[in-house]
């Protein structure tokens, strides 16, 4: 921070106002990419499966896919990577186009702590299909 | 300023009055609006699951959604949101590499991406009622 403005980019009122990096891009950016590999495999073997797998609508159908060890795996791994590739996205999207403080924060924490509940009722009802034993 | 000479001819600032819609703009934008689709799809997929855990009675309303056109639509829409999500972050990960990039090539895999999000849901339709 001793850098004078002669050798630094950043403005006076820019080193003021103490904007810049908020150092923990890296990480969001190798995140999504991540997630977004894992989705590549994950996608497509829901889609294909499910298609395949349910005949009709009907809860007979839908209870017998997910009530299946593969299966059963297989959406808990695809909601996991999912949700958390989700809540990176909107984060950005709502970076990109909430500016206000206020708003900004609460959309962020509304965003992340969603993206963490729908994670916890999908497992359970994962699990609670395959575990209620009947 | 008018009447100014200007020295060297340096590329203006777009106009937005001028602008013209490329390829690869309305591909970004795509990836953004199914990305927000998507969203909604997992939210739906959760409600989903927990109708199945719920039992018939709760799954009740859920047949009668996905029976209807308002739900086939839904499908189809969901379908190619992902088949387009997908194709465009295979594009990206290309794109970090440092690969793709030249504009004959970045349109090319833009078609493709909006080409294959629209053919995936009528591929997997006609695999699911002919091909088996």
């Amino acid at each position: 921070m001793a850098k004078d403005s002669a050798s630094s980019m950043r403005t006076p009122l820019g080193r003021v106002k103490g904007h810049g990096s908020g150092h923990g891009g890296t990480g969001h950016f190798i995140g999504e990419r991540v997630s977004s590999i894992a989705l590549i495999i994950l996608g497509p073997w829901f889609v294909i499966t499910a298609a395949l797998e349910m005949h009709d609508p009907s809860f007979v159908s839908a209870l017998d896919f997910v009530n299946d060890p593969v299966n059963a795996v297989g959406i808990i791994l695809l909601l996991a990577a999912s949700l958390y590739h989700m809540c990176l996205g909107m984060q950005v999207i709502v970076e990109d186009y909430i500016h206000k403080p206020l708003g900004k924060t609460l959309l962020l924490a509304v965003n992340f702590l969603l993206c963490i509940a729908l994670a916890a009722a999908a497992i359970y009802a994962v699990l609670h299909v395959n575990f209620s034993g009947d | 300023m008018p009447g100014a000479a200007r020295p060297v001819q340096r590329p203006v600032s777009p106009h937005l009055s001028i602008w013209r819609w490329h390829i690869t703009m309305a591909a970004s934008i795509l990836h953004r609006v199914t990305g927000v689709g998507l969203y909604l799809a997992a939210i739906l997929m959760t409600v989903w699951l927990i109708a199945i855990a719920s039992g018939p009675e709760a799954y009740a309303p859920i047949n009668l959604l996905l029976t209807s056109w308002v739900g086939q639509v839904g499908l189809y829409l969901l379908v190619a949101s992902l088949a387009y999500h997908f194709a465009q972050g295979v594009r990206h990960l290309v794109f970090d590499t440092a690969r793709g990039l030249k504009p004959v090539d970045a349109d090319a895999s833009a078609w493709f991406a909006i080409l294959f999000a629209i053919a995936a849901p009528i591929g997997l339709w006609a695999f699911l009622s002919f091909g088996r």
